[in-house]
C-alpha cells in the first residue's frame, strides 16, 4: 500500500504538475507497474490547454504520432476529443505530412484527467509540492504545501510555466500561472538551493473573443478534411462532424494603432526581461520587425463545442487592455469584438536543459528527472514527448536497466531531446521538421514501426496491439512484393490508363511497383489496372506507397543514418577526466567537462566543440581503448 | 596520457641555403624552460617580459661549449602563432650552426616538428580555421612564388568568401522552402520548382568554376607533370639536366643507362614543373630494363605534358614510329622536340619533319631552343588563361572533395525537381550540397537554417 496515516507516504514515482508532460509520465511509469502519484496545485486544470486548444500541426503532429506508437496517451485523447482535424502539407511530399486538429479543451481535459483516475498504481492528488527532498545527492523525496512528506524512489518535475509564474498586461505586473491559475512560488527556491541553475523565459497568450460578437461573413472559413485521420494508431477512423476555423487579417489601422501604442508595450518599456522565442513573437514585435509586410493572418478558432469562446491566434499581444480592444476591434469581423479573456504575457523559471542527461535525469541529483516546458521547452506536444520519456526512464532506473534514448535517427522526439540536452536552448523550443536531419525516415505516417516495438519491449504496449502491428508490418511487406512482381502489358487498357493520368505510354511489359514510382500515378490509381489488388486500410496503403515511391531517397537516408550511428555508438566513459586531454581546446574542455556527452557523436553536436577537436578526442579515446583491450 | 599537443616542438623556420640568418623555433609547454637551461643572457630569461627580443648565447649545458651568439625572442601563449609558449632563436647563417643547436634542443627533451606541425598546432588551438590551415600547409609545401599567391589569397580567406557567399544562398533556397514546409498555414510566397531549379543551376555553375580552378590550383602547387619521352639515348637526361640545372640524371652514351624514373622539380618561368625522365621506349628482353618502360607507358598516361625527345642525328626511326604510335592518344598534351641539332644530318632532320611538321629544334649541348621550349611548355599551362591574381582557386584535395559531393548534391536535386519530385525530398539534397560547403569553412548549417527562417520571416502564435 502506498498510502499509510502517519503522514508519510511512499512511491515509487512521484510526478510534480498535471499538464501534458505530467499526464505522460504518470501514465507511463504507473502503466509500467511502479507506485506513482502525480500532484496538481488544482485537479480541475490537469491537462489544460492555456493557449491554443490545438494539438499537433507540423512536426508537432509526428511528436505526437510517436508519442502513441509507444503507448503513450495523447493521441487518443485527441482522436476522442477533435473537433476539427486537418492533415497539412498534403503537396509537399510524406516527410512533412503534418496532422493538426483543433481540440474540445475541456473534454480533453476531463478525458485526460479519468484516465489518470482510473489507472492502476497512479494516485491523483491536489497538492502544491513546494520542496524536493535529497541526501547526498540522490532524491528522496518531495514535500507538499501542508507539510507531508511524500518519499520516492525517483521524481519528475512537470511544472510547465508555473514556477515563479509572473503575467503581464500592459503596465500591470503580478504574480501568477496561466490561465488565471496560481503560480508555483516556492520549488523555485528548493531546487536553487541543491544548485540547480534556473532560467528565465517568457511566452504569451493572445484573447478570446465572445462568438456572439464576431462578424464571421467578413472572414475566410477553413473547414477540416472530409475524412478524419487519427493520431492514434490504434484507430482506424473517426467519424465526427467538424467545426470551422476562420481567417481574418489586420489592417493598416491595426498597425497604427500598435505603433502609437508601443510605448506603453512591457516589451519595448523593459518590463518583461524574460526571452522569448523567435518564431512567435507578439503581434507588436511582428509589426516592428516586419515594418514592411501589409498585413499579417489572425486564425479565429474555438475553444470548444460548449462554449462561445473564440481563440485568437497569431495576435498574441502584452499592450495594456485599453490598446487590445482597439486593436482587435480593428480586424475584419471582429469591429464588436467582446473580450472574454485579455492577452497575457508570462514569465516562469526554467531549468537549463544542459544540466540534463538524454535520459531527462539530472546529472547531478541521481532519480531527479525533468520534462516538458521546465526544459526550456514550448508546446503541448513537446511537453507530452518528453514527459513520456522521463516517465519511462524513471522506472527504468528503479529497476535497475539502462535509459531508453531515441536518438536522432529514431525518432523527433529524440531530435528534440537531443537538441535541448546537447545544445541547451536560450528561448523556448519548438520543434520543425527543418531540424530533423532523417525527415525522410522520420514520418509520421512510420513512426509505429520505428517505435512500437520499443514500446512493446518495455512494456506500454500490449501484446493485442503489438501483434496487429506486427500483421500490419506483414501485410505491408506482402503488398510491396506483390507489386513487384506484377507485370502489366503495353495493352490499350494500360496505355489508355497512363493516358488518363498524365503518364508516358509503354511499348514493353512494366512492373506496377515502376508505375506506382512515377510521381503522377497513385497507389489508389492502380486499381483501376489491378483486378486483384488487396483492400487494405488507409494507414497501410500510406506506407505502401511512400515506400515505394520515396525507395530510392529512403535508401540514402538509411546509409546516412548507418553512418551517424557509427559516432553515436562510441561511447564516452563516465569518469572522462578532459583536463587530461592537453589537446583540447580550453573552451572544449570546459564545455565537454560541464556537460558530459555520453557519445562522441553527442559531444561533436555541442556548441563550441570543433571537428578539430572532435579528432583530438577520438585519437584520445582510440589510445585509451586500445591500452584497455576493449572499446 | 598521449603525446598530443603535450609535448614541444622545435625546427629550423627559414629555409635550408645560404640564408644569412637561420630562425629555429620552438613551441609547446616546455618551450621556455629549455630555452632557459641553453640561453645565457643578461638577467634570467624566466623573467624576460613577453614578446621581447634579448642577446645572448647558446650554451651546451653539459659541456658549457658556446654554440653561436643569438638573438632570443619569448613569446607567451596564447598572444603566438600556435597558441603556445613559443620562443625563437636566430642564430648565424648556414646548415652547421643551426642543426647544432637543433641538435642540443633535441638533446633537451625538444621533439623535431613534423612539416607543417606549427600550423597543424596553431588549428587544433584554435587560432586558424580549417581552410586556413590547409591554405597554410599548402604555402609551406608550394615552391613558386604563383603559387604562394594562391596559397596567401586562401588563407586571407578568398576561398572562404567565396565558399560562405554559394552557402549562404543555398541557405536561403532552403529558408524559403523550410518555412513554407513547417509553417503551412501562413501565407509565404511558395518557392516553385522552376525558380528553385534556377537559383540551383546559379550556384552549380560557380561551384563547377570552382572545381576547374582545382586542377590548376594542383599544377600551382604540386607542379605540372611533364614526361619526357623519346628512344633510348635522343638526350632526355640531358635535357631534364639542363632544365633542372643539375647533373642529376646519369648521361652516358650506352643507350638504355636511365632505368628507372627519375623526377626533378624545375621552375620554369615562375611554374612549378615536376619533369619525369623515362627509360628509354623500346622494346627490350632486359628485365630492368621493362619494368622501366612500362613504367614510362604509365607516366604518358598520367602526366599533364608529354614531350617527345627525338634525335636530329639518327633520323626518324622505327622505335620513333613505336613511340608515335603509343602517343598518339595523348597528342593534346604532347610537344614534338628534337635534340642535337648541333649534330644534325640534314636528309635526317628532314626524315623527322616530314612526319612531325611542328617539331621544336633544340640543342642541349649548344643550349639553343631551350627558351623556345619553357616558353612552349610555359604556353601549354597557361593556355586556360587563368588569371592567378583574380582568380579564386582550389589547390586542397578536401576542398575539392567537397566541392564535388556539393556538386552531386545540386546536381540530384535539380534531377529530383525534373522528376516531379515534392519539396520534402528535393530540400534534402540542397541541404546536403549547403553541408558540404560548410565543411570547408566549419559552419553548421542546420542551425542557420532555423535561425533564417525566424529572420525572414514572420511567424506568430
Amino acid at each position: 500500500m502506498a498510502q499509510s496515516c502517519n503522514r508519510q507516504y511512499t512511491y515509487d514515482v512521484i510526478v510534480i504538475g498535471a499538464g501534458h508532460a505530467g499526464c505522460e509520465a504518470a501514465l507511463a511509469a504507473a502503466r509500467m507497474g511502479a507506485e506513482t502519484a502525480i500532484f496538481s496545485m488544482n485537479l480541475d486544470s490537469v491537462a489544460n490547454m492555456p493557449c491554443n486548444p490545438n494539438i499537433g500541426g507540423t512536426a508537432k503532429g509526428h511528436l505526437v504520432r510517436e508519442i502513441d506508437a509507444l503507448g503513450g496517451e495523447m493521441g487518443k485523447c485527441a482522436d476522442k476529443t477533435l473537433i476539427q482535424s486537418r492533415m497539412l502539407n498534403t503537396a509537399k511530399g510524406p516527410a512533412v505530412f503534418s496532422l493538426r486538429a483543433q481540440i474540445d479543451r475541456r473534454s480533453y481535459q476531463r478525458e485526460m484527467k479519468h484516465t489518470l483516475e482510473l489507472q492502476e498504481n497512479l494516485d491523483l492528488i491536489q497538492a502544491e509540492i513546494v520542496e524536493i527532498l535529497a541526501e547526498n545527492n540522490r532524491i528522496t523525496g518531495v514535500r507538499s504545501h501542508l507539510g507531508t512528506v511524500y518519499k520516492a524512489k525517483t521524481v519528475i518535475l512537470t511544472t510547465g510555466t508555473y514556477l515563479k509564474g509572473r503575467i503581464v498586461v500592459g503596465d500591470v505586473v503580478y504574480s501568477g500561472g496561466p490561465d488565471g491559475l496560481l503560480p508555483a512560488n516556492r520549488l523555485s527556491d528548493s531546487l536553487k538551493k541543491f544548485g540547480i541553475e534556473l532560467l528565465r523565459f517568457k511566452t504569451g497568450t493572445p484573447a478570446r473573443i465572445n462568438r456572439r460578437s464576431i462578424d464571421f461573413s467578413k472572414m475566410e472559413v477553413q473547414h477540416g478534411d472530409n475524412t478524419i485521420i487519427p493520431f492514434s494508431f490504434e484507430h482506424e477512423t473517426i467519424d465526427r462532424e467538424q467545426a470551422p476555423c476562420y481567417l481574418t487579417y489586420t489592417t493598416e489601422q491595426t498597425h497604427s494603432i500598435i505603433r502609437e501604442n508601443l510605448h506603453r508595450s512591457p516589451l519595448y518599456g523593459g518590463i518583461i526581461e524574460g526571452i522569448g522565442p523567435r518564431y512567435c513573437p507578439s503581434i507588436e514585435d511582428k509589426i516592428v520587425r516586419f515594418a514592411d509586410k501589409e498585413r499579417h493572418q489572425v486564425f479565429v478558432e474555438p475553444m470548444g463545442l460548449d462554449t462561445e469562446e473564440y481563440y485568437l491566434q497569431g495576435f498574441s499581444t502584452s499592450m495594456p487592455e485599453d490598446v487590445q480592444i482597439k486593436m482587435i476591434r480593428s480586424l475584419p469581423g471582429l469591429e464588436n469584438a467582446r473580450i472574454m479573456r485579455y492577452a497575457y504575457a508570462i514569465e516562469y523559471d526554467c531549468i537549463n536543459p544542459l544540466d540534463l542527461k538524454l535520459s531527462l535525469e539530472f546529472k547531478s541529483i541521481e532519480g531527479l528527472f525533468s520534462a516538458g516546458q521546465i526544459n526550456g521547452s514550448s508546446g503541448y506536444e513537446e511537453a507530452a514527448a518528453q514527459g513520456l520519456i522521463a516517465g519511462i526512464n524513471a522506472v527504468l532506473k528503479i529497476k535497475g536497466e539502462q535509459p531508453l534514448i531515441l536518438d536522432r535517427s529514431e525518432a523527433y522526439i529524440g531530435v528534440l531531446i537531443d537538441d535541448l540536452v546537447t545544445k541547451g536552448t536560450n528561448e523556448p523550443y519548438r520543434m520543425m521538421t527543418s531540424r530533423a536531419e532523417y525527415r525522410l525516415h522520420l514520418r509520421q505516417d512510420n513512426a509505429d514501426a520505428r517505435l512500437t516495438p520499443i514500446g512493446y519491449k518495455i512494456g506500454l504496449i500490449n501484446e493485442d496491439r503489438y501483434k496487429k502491428f506486427l500483421m500490419k508490418q506483414q501485410s505491408i511487406s506482402k503488398e510491396i512484393e506483390r507489386l513487384k512482381s506484377k507485370t502489366v502489358p503495353p495493352s490499350d487498357k494500360i496505355n489508355k490508363f497512363l493516358e488518363k493520368h498524365a503518364s508516358s505510354q509503354i511499348i514493353t511489359g512494366i512492373r506496377l511497383y515502376d508505375l506506382l514510382k512515377r510521381p503522377e500515378i497513385t497507389y489508389e490509381a492502380l486499381r483501376e489496372i489491378d483486378d486483384v489488388m488487396p483492400d487494405l486500410p488507409r494507414s497501410f496503403a500510406e506506407q505502401v506507397s511512400v515506400s515505394i515511391k520515396y525507395e530510392g531517397y529512403i535508401a540514402k537516408q538509411l546509409q546516412q543514418i548507418e553512418q551517424f550511428k557509427k559516432m553515436e555508438q562510441k561511447i564516452i566513459p563516465e569518469d572522462m577526466d578532459y583536463n587530461k586531454i592537453s589537446g583540447l581546446r580550453i573552451e572544449a574542455r570546459q564545455k565537454l567537462s560541464r556537460q558530459r556527452p555520453a557519445s562522441v557523436g553527442q559531444a561533436s553536436r555541442i556548441s563550441g566543440v570543433s571537428p578539430a577537436d572532435i579528432s583530438v578526442l577520438l585519437i584520445y579515446l582510440n589510445a585509451r581503448w586500445k591500452r584497455g583491450g576493449k572499446q | 596520457m598521449n603525446g598530443l599537443l603535450s609535448d614541444t616542438i622545435g625546427a629550423i623556420s627559414t629555409a635550408v641555403g645560404n640564408a644569412g640568418i637561420s630562425i629555429i623555433r620552438l613551441s609547446g609547454p616546455e618551450a621556455f624552460s629549455v630555452a632557459a637551461k641553453i640561453f645565457r643572457g643578461k638577467g634570467s630569461f624566466y623573467e624576460y617580459p613577453s614578446h621581447t627580443i634579448h642577446y645572448g648565447k647558446i650554451v651546451d649545458p653539459d659541456k658549457n661549449d658556446v654554440i653561436d651568439e643569438v638573438l632570443i625572442s619569448k613569446m607567451a601563449a596564447p598572444r603566438t602563432y600556435t597558441h603556445e609558449d613559443t620562443v625563437e632563436i636566430n642564430c648565424h647563417g648556414g646548415y652547421v650552426t643551426a642543426s647544432r643547436i637543433l641538435d642540443l634542443l633535441y638533446r633537451n627533451g625538444i621533439r623535431p616538428a613534423e612539416p607543417g606541425e606549427f600550423t597543424k598546432r596553431a588549428f587544433l588551438n584554435g587560432r586558424i580555421d580549417l581552410a586556413q590551415a590547409e591554405a597554410v600547409m599548402d604555402l609551406i609545401g608550394s615552391r613558386t612564388e604563383k603559387s604562394s599567391k594562391v596559397a596567401v589569397s586562401q588563407l586571407e580567406g578568398r576561398l572562404s568568401e567565396k565558399i560562405d557567399k554559394l552557402r549562404r544562398q543555398l541557405v536561403d533556397m532552403l529558408a524559403s522552402i523550410e518555412v513554407n514546409l513547417d509553417y503551412p498555414e501562413y501565407d509565404f510566397e511558395e518557392v516553385t520548382a522552376d525558380n528553385c531549379a534556377l537559383k540551383i543551376r546559379s550556384v552549380y555553375d560557380e561551384l563547377k568554376d570552382l572545381i576547374e580552378g582545382f586542377d590548376y590550383g594542383k599544377i600551382l602547387r604540386e607542379g605540372m607533370e611533364v614526361a619526357i619521352i623519346g628512344k633510348p639515348n635522343a638526350g632526355k637526361s640531358s635535357l631534364l639536366n639542363r632544365l633542372s640545372g643539375k647533373n642529376r640524371a646519369i648521361v652516358t652514351e650506352i643507350p638504355g643507362t636511365t632505368r628507372d624514373i627519375l623526377e626533378e622539380y624545375v621552375n620554369i618561368l615562375g611554374m612549378p614543373i615536376k619533369l619525369i625522365d623515362t627509360a628509354g621506349l623500346r622494346e627490350t628482353e632486359n628485365e630492368v630494363e621493362k619494368i622501366g618502360v612500362s613504367k614510362a607507358i604509365e607516366v604518358m598516361d598520367s602526366s599533364d605534358l608529354i614531350l617527345f625527345i627525338l634525335d636530329a642525328n639518327s633520323g626518324f626511326e622505327q622505335e620513333d614510329a613505336d613511340i608515335l604510335e603509343k602517343i598518339r592518344k595523348y597528342h593534346e598534351k604532347t610537344i614534338y622536340v628534337v635534340n642535337k641539332t648541333d649534330k644534325k644530318d640534314e636528309d635526317k632532320l628532314n626524315e623527322i619533319k616530314e612526319k612531325i611538321p611542328e617539331v621544336l629544334e633544340i640543342s642541349v649541348l649548344e643550349d639553343s631552343g631551350i627558351n623556345v621550349l619553357e616558353k612552349e611548355i610555359y604556353k601549354f599551362v597557361n593556355k586556360s588563361n587563368f588569371d592567378t591574381d583574380n582568380q579564386v582557386l582550389v589547390t586542397n584535395a578536401r576542398h575539392k572533395k567537397h566541392l564535388q559531393q556539393s556538386l552531386a548534391d545540386l546536381e540530384r536535386a535539380l534531377y529530383a525537381i525534373n522528376d516531379g519530385m515534392t519539396m520534402d525530398v528535393v530540400s534534402i539534397d540542397i541541404k546536403s550540397a549547403a553541408e558540404n560547403l560548410g565543411y570547408i569553412t566549419g559552419h553548421e548549417v542546420s542551425e542557420e537554417i532555423v535561425s533564417s527562417i525566424f529572420e525572414r520571416f514572420c511567424i506568430g502564435k
